[in-house]
C-alpha cells in the first residue's frame, strides 16, 4: 500500500498522520446517535402511504376510516400544507421550485411515480401507523408511463407536466411543453473541420441505468412543533441549514423558527441532501402537538428517493494516426425523474475535461421522466457522461494499436488550458496521476490466464467550496472544543480538527470537534461536493489563525508589551521582545490557556468563509477481471486506484474515500441497475435485487495517493470524496474488450448483458 | 387488528431482561423500540444487509428476521456488549486504528459477525473473512480497511 509520496507532508505535524477519529470510539459502540435512534417524550411514530402506479391522476383521498383508527392520532394530505409559492429555493444541490419540492415530498394532483408519496400518518405505535395506511383510500385515473429518456423526448409523447416547457442556455422557451426540462450545449472549435482531420472516427451509443446510492442507514426525520410557533427537527441529513432552508419554505415557517439538528448520518453520498420525511413530520407534530418520528423502510428508498440518472448517450470521437485526438462530439439524455433537475450539466462539462481537444460540440438534456426525481449521486452526472467518453477513448487507442495511457498522455489536459464549458485549469494532478499509474506495479505487472482482461480510465470532477464555519473555543487546559455545522459522514471531524491542530501547533488529540445544530454555528452548507475537509478546514485554518492572533494580543497584555512585539510560533510558543534583563519572554499555548479565565477572560476563535475557488480532482484507474463466458459473471481480480488528493489531511480516509468510490463505481458497472416492468413498477425494490457488492465481490483496492498541492488552499487540499466513482466503469468495460473481445454499450454490464452480448457475437 | 403483548424473559449481553414485546416486534424492533439498544440497525428489514447482526445462542442472526418473542430464554449479545466498560475489545481496536469505518452505520453488524468468526476461526484467511461477512453490506469503504482490521485482530500482520 502506497501512501502520501510527496515530500510536501513533511512540512507538517499533524497532516498526514492517522489519528484516531475523534467519533471512532462511540461508532464501535453501538452509542452513537444516528436520526432514527432518537426517542423524545411523547414522542408518536408515522408511516407514509405511497403510490402503486407510475403515472396517475389523484381523482380523490379518503382518509377518514385511517383518522379513526384507535391510535391515530393525525393524517396528513398534500391540500393540508400552505400553498408553496412558485419561485426556486436553494435545495443544497442547486435550486429548485418550491411547489416542486413539495409536489415530491408529497404528491398533490398527480403521482408522477411508484411509490410517490400521498398520504402520511401519526400513531402511537409504528404497527398502528402501518395499518391505517390501508385504511386510506385512493381513487387514481391511470395515466401511461413514460419510462424511457429517448421516448419522453419524442413529440407526443404523454406529458409528466403541463406546464413544464424546455429552456435553452440563453434564457429562451419552448413554445410547447415537453418532457424536456432543458438543453445546454458547450462548444469549442469547428466541430466538422476537427473530424475532416481525423484518421479514425469512432461512434457509440450508450445506455445507463439508474442506480441508487445505497447507503446503508434508511432515511428518517423528527419534527417538535413546540406550542411556541418554533420547530425543532432531528434528522440523518448531510445539510442541516438546506434543510431548515427547505422546511421553513415550505412550512410558511421563518428560518430563524426552525432549529435543525444533524443527527450521525448513515452514509449519503449526495442522496441525504433532499428533504423527504422532515416537512410530513413538522406538519403532523403541528397537528397533534407531539414529536413524530418517520422513519423509511428499504423499499421505500429505493422506490422514492435518488437514485441518479439512467441516460441515453452517444459519443463520437476521432484522432490521428499518432493518437491526437481532433474532435469530439457528446450527447448526454439523462433521466431527471419526476421533476427536472438531472445532473446533465455536471456531466457534460466533465466528459471531456481531462484531455485538451481542439474541436469539441457537448450537447445534454434534462427529462422527465416516470421514475423517482433524481438526486445527487457521487460526482453527479460525470460517472455515466465519463463512461462513454472514456470509453469510445479507449477504443480509439485500441484501433490506432496504441497504449491507451499514452494515448491519453499525448492528449491530457494540463495549466492554462481551458474546457469546451469555459473553465480554466490551473494547477492540476491530471498528468501526474496518469504517469503514476503507468509506473504503478499493477501496470508493469504481466497479466495472464484465459478469458481475463485489464482496462484503465481516467476520471475527472470540479469539487466545491462555499460556505463553512467554525468556532474554537480555547480551554484552560490547553485545548480547544471545535464545532461545526458539516455532518461528518466519513471523518471530516478529524480531517477539520487537524487542519487546526496543525495551524495552532497543537496535538490532533487536543482538538474535540462537536458537530452542532443550526442555531450554534455559522451556516455551512451541505456534506458534498468533496467540500468539506476543503472548506471546512479553510474554515478551521482561520479559525486558527483568529486563535492565534487572540492569543498573542493576550500574551502582549500579560507582558505589558505593545502588540506588535509579539508572534505566535508554528510551534505553538508565543514569544515577545526581552525583558529588562535581557530574559526572553515566551509562554506555550497550554501555558497562556491556563491564564486566560484570570488575564480577561476566555478566548474563542471564529471564522466563516465562503469560497467560491476549488481544487480539480483527477484520477486513474486500471483494473483486471476474467468473464465466465458460461454465466456472464465478471471477477474483479486486481484493482488500482490512483488519485490527486492535493495535499491528503489524514492519508486512511482518503485511501478509504478512493476504495469506497472504486466499490461503488464497480457496483454501477457491473450489477446496480433499476429493473423496471412496463406498468412503471420497480421489480427488484430490495436489498437482495439491487445487487450491491459484498466483500466477497472485490479483492483488496490498492490505493497511491498523488499530492499536487492545490495553490488555492492554505493547506493545498483538493477534496477527495467524488472523483473515484468515475473511472470504474470504462476502465472495467476496457477490461471485459480485452478480456472477450466484447464492447459493451449499457451499464450494468450485468451477467444477463454480457451473455446476451456474447450469444448475439458481441459487436 | 389490536395486537397482543407478550413478556419476553432473556438475558442481553449478560443482564436479566424482562420486556413487553407487541406480538409484531422483531428482535430488532424489541432491541431498538422496547429496550433501547440502538446500536443494532436497521438497513433493510429483510435480512439482506446485516446491519441488524446479533449473537443469540452462540449463533449469528438478522435480528429482523427473529421475533422478540421467539426469544424467550435466549442468550443475546449486541455491538454494546463487546466491550468491557471502556476496555474496547481487540476487534473495536482494530477497526479504530485500520480506519474501518467511515459512517459507522454498518459496523455494529460487522463487529458481532466478526468477533463470531475469530471465535471459530482464529486464524482465518482473506477468503474466509470475505465469505463469513459478505452478508454484512458496507457502502462506504469497499471492504478493504474492515478485513484489515480483522486481519489485524486476529493477530495477523497487515499490509
Amino acid at each position: 500500500m502506497v501512501t502520501a509520496q510527496s515530500p510536501e507532508t513533511e512540512q507538517y505535524n499533524v497532516i498526514g498522520t492517522r489519528p484516531i477519529r475523534p467519533d471512532g470510539v462511540d461508532k464501535v459502540t453501538g452509542a452513537a446517535q444516528y436520526g432514527a435512534d432518537l426517542q423524545l417524550p411523547g414522542m408518536l411514530a408515522g408511516r407514509v402511504l405511497r403510490s402503486p402506479h407510475a403515472h396517475a391522476n389523484i381523482k380523490s383521498i379518503d382518509t377518514s376510516k385511517a383518522e379513526a383508527l384507535d391510535g391515530v392520532l393525525a393524517v396528513v394530505v398534500n391540500a393540508d400544507f400552505p400553498r408553496a409559492a412558485d419561485k426556486d429555493v436553494d435545495t443544497g444541490e442547486g435550486s429548485a421550485n418550491l411547489k416542486w419540492v413539495l409536489d415530491n415530498v408529497i404528491a398533490s394532483d398527480k403521482v408522477l411515480y411508484k411509490g410517490h408519496a400521498v398520504a402520511a400518518v401519526a400513531a402511537t405505535d409504528h404497527h398502528i401507523a402501518e395499518d391505517a395506511l390501508e385504511l386510506i383510500e385512493v381513487e387514481y385515473d391511470l395515466l401511461t408511463p413514460v419510462l424511457d429518456v429517448r421516448d419522453a423526448m419524442v413529440d407526443g409523447s404523454p406529458l409528466l407536466h403541463d406546464s413544464l416547457h424546455t429552456s435553452e442556455l440563453d434564457g429562451s422557451k419552448s413554445d410547447s411543453p415537453s418532457n424536456t426540462a432543458s438543453h445546454l450545449q458547450f462548444t469549442k472549435g469547428e466541430i466538422d473541420a476537427g473530424f475532416d482531420e481525423a484518421d479514425v472516427v469512432i461512434e457509440r451509443e450508450f445506455e445507463t441505468s439508474m442506480a441508487h446510492q445505497g447507503y446503508i442507514e434508511t432515511h428518517n426525520g423528527t419534527a417538535y412543533w413546540r406550542a411556541d410557533g418554533t420547530l425543532d427537527i432531528y434528522t440523518s441529513t448531510q445539510g442541516a441549514f438546506p434543510v431548515r432552508d427547505q422546511v421553513s419554505a415550505l412550512m410558511q415557517l421563518s428560518q430563524s423558527q426552525v432549529k435543525v439538528t444533524p443527527m450521525e448520518i448513515g452514509g449519503g453520498f449526495g442522496g441525504k441532501i433532499p428533504v423527504y420525511l422532515e416537512p410530513l413530520a413538522a406538519l403532523l407534530s403541528q397537528k397533534t402537538g407531539r414529536p413524530v418520528k418517520l422513519t423509511m423502510n428499504r423499499e421505500e428508498v429505493l422506490l422514492a428517493t435518488g437514485p441518479t440518472s439512467g441516460t441515453y448517450m452517444r459519443v463520437r470521437m476521432g484522432a490521428k494516426r499518432d493518437g491526437t485526438i481532433t474532435a469530439a462530439e457528446v450527447h448526454l439524455a439523462f433521466e431527471a425523474g419526476a421533476y427536472p433537475g438531472s445532473p446533465v450539466g455536471a456531466g457534460a462539462m466533465c466528459s471531456l475535461a481531462p484531455y485538451d481537444i481542439p474541436n469539441q460540440k457537448i450537447d445534454g438534456y434534462d427529462v422527465v421522466v416516470n421514475k423517482p426525481k433524481t438526486a445527487a449521486y457521487r460526482a453527479p452526472g460525470a460517472p455515466q457522461a465519463e463512461f462513454a467518453t472514456e470509453s469510445v477513448l479507449n477504443e480509439l487507442a485500441e484501433e490506432l494499436g496504441l497504449d491507451p495511457l499514452e494515448m491519453r498522455l499525448s492528449n491530457a489536459s494540463v495549466e492554462g488550458n481551458t474546457t469546451a464549458a469555459g473553465m480554466p485549469f490551473g494547477v492540476i494532478g491530471n498528468v501526474d496521476c496518469m504517469t503514476a499509474a503507468q509506473q504503478s506495479p499493477h501496470w508493469q505487472s504481466e497479466l495472464e490466464g484465459p478469458d481475463r482482461g485489464r482496462g484503465v480510465a481516467q476520471g475527472f470532477w470540479f469539487n466545491i467550496g462555499f460556505e463553512s464555519s467554525a468556532y474554537g473555543q480555547v480551554n484552560g487546559d490547553g485545548q480547544v472544543s471545535l464545532v461545526l455545522g458539516s455532518t461528518d459522514i466519513g471523518g471530516t471531524r478529524a480531517s477539520i480538527a487537524m487542519q487546526l491542530a496543525e495551524t495552532l501547533g497543537i496535538a490532533a488529540e487536543d482538538v474535540h470537534p462537536q458537530v452542532v445544530d443550526t442555531a450554534s454555528v455559522g451556516f455551512t452548507q451541505v456534506t458534498g461536493g468533496s467540500r468539506t475537509t476543503f472548506a471546512g478546514g479553510w474554515a478551521a485554518y482561520e479559525c486558527a489563525m483568529d486563535i492565534r492572533n487572540q492569543m498573542a494580543q493576550r500574551a502582549a497584555q500579560i507582558w505589558e508589551v505593545d502588540e506588535d512585539t509579539v508572534e505566535y510560533g508554528d510551534d505553538a510558543i508565543i514569544r515577545g521582545p526581552a525583558d529588562e534583563d535581557g530574559n526572553p519572554r515566551e509562554i506555550s499555548f497550554k501555558d497562556l490557556a491556563a491564564q486566560l479565565p484570570t488575564s480577561g477572560g476566555h478566548i474563542v476563535g471564529r471564522a466563516d468563509v465562503n469560497k467560491t475557488s476549488s481544487g480539480p480532482a483527477f484520477a486513474t484507474h486500471i483494473v483486471d477481471v476474467e468473464v465466465d463466458r458460461d454465466t456472464g459473471k465478471v471477477e474483479i481480480l486486481r484493482y488500482t486506484a490512483v488519485q490527486d488528493a492535493g495535499t491528503a489531511i489524514h492519508p486512511a480516509y482518503v485511501e478509504g474515500q478512493m476504495q469506497g468510490g472504486v466499490a461503488q463505481g464497480v457496483g454501477m458497472a457491473l450489477n446496480e441497475e433499476y429493473y423496471y416492468d412496463e406498468s412503471g413498477d420497480l421489480k427488484n425494490a430490495s436489498l437482495l435485487d439491487y445487487r450491491m457488492p459484498t466483500a466477497l465481490d472485490l479483492p483488496m483496492i490498492e490505493t497511491n495517493i498523488v499530492e499536487v498541492p492545490n495553490p488555492g488552499h492554505p493547506y493545498g487540499v483538493r477534496g477527495v470524496g467524488e472523483v473515484p466513482i468515475i473511472p470504474p466503469a470504462p476502465a472495467v468495460r476496457a477490461a471485459i474488450a480485452n478480456a472477450i473481445g466484447v464492447h459493451m454499450t449499457e451499464l450494468p454490464m450485468s451477467p444477463r448483458a454480457i451473455l446476451e452480448a456474447t450469444t448475439l457475437g458481441g459487436d | 387488528m389490536a395486537s397482543e403483548h407478550v413478556v419476553v424473559n432473556c438475558t442481553i449481553n449478560g443482564e436479566n431482561q424482562v420486556f413487553l414485546a407487541n406480538e409484531r416486534d422483531s428482535l430488532l424492533e424489541a432491541l431498538r423500540d422496547r429496550i433501547g439498544l440502538t446500536g443494532v440497525k436497521e438497513g433493510c428489514n429483510n435480512g439482506n444487509c446485516g446491519a441488524c447482526c446479533v449473537n443469540m445462542d452462540g449463533r449469528i442472526v438478522n435480528s429482523c428476521l427473529v421475533m422478540a418473542a421467539e426469544c424467550e430464554g435466549a442468550q443475546i449479545r449486541t455491538v454494546e456488549g463487546l466491550a468491557d466498560g471502556d476496555q474496547l475489545s481487540p476487534l473495536q481496536n482494530a477497526f479504530l486504528e485500520q480506519a474501518a469505518l467511515q459512517c459507522g452505520i454498518c459496523t455494529p453488524g460487522f463487529l458481532v459477525a466478526a468477533e463470531a468468526l475469530l471465535e471459530q476461526n482464529p486464524d482465518p484467511t482473506e477468503h474466509e473473512i470475505r465469505y463469513w461477512l459478505a452478508g454484512n453490506l458496507c457502502r462506504c469503504t469497499g471492504y478493504d480497511k474492515i478485513i484489515k482490521a480483522v486481519q489485524q485482530a486476529a493477530g495477523q500482520s497487515v499490509v
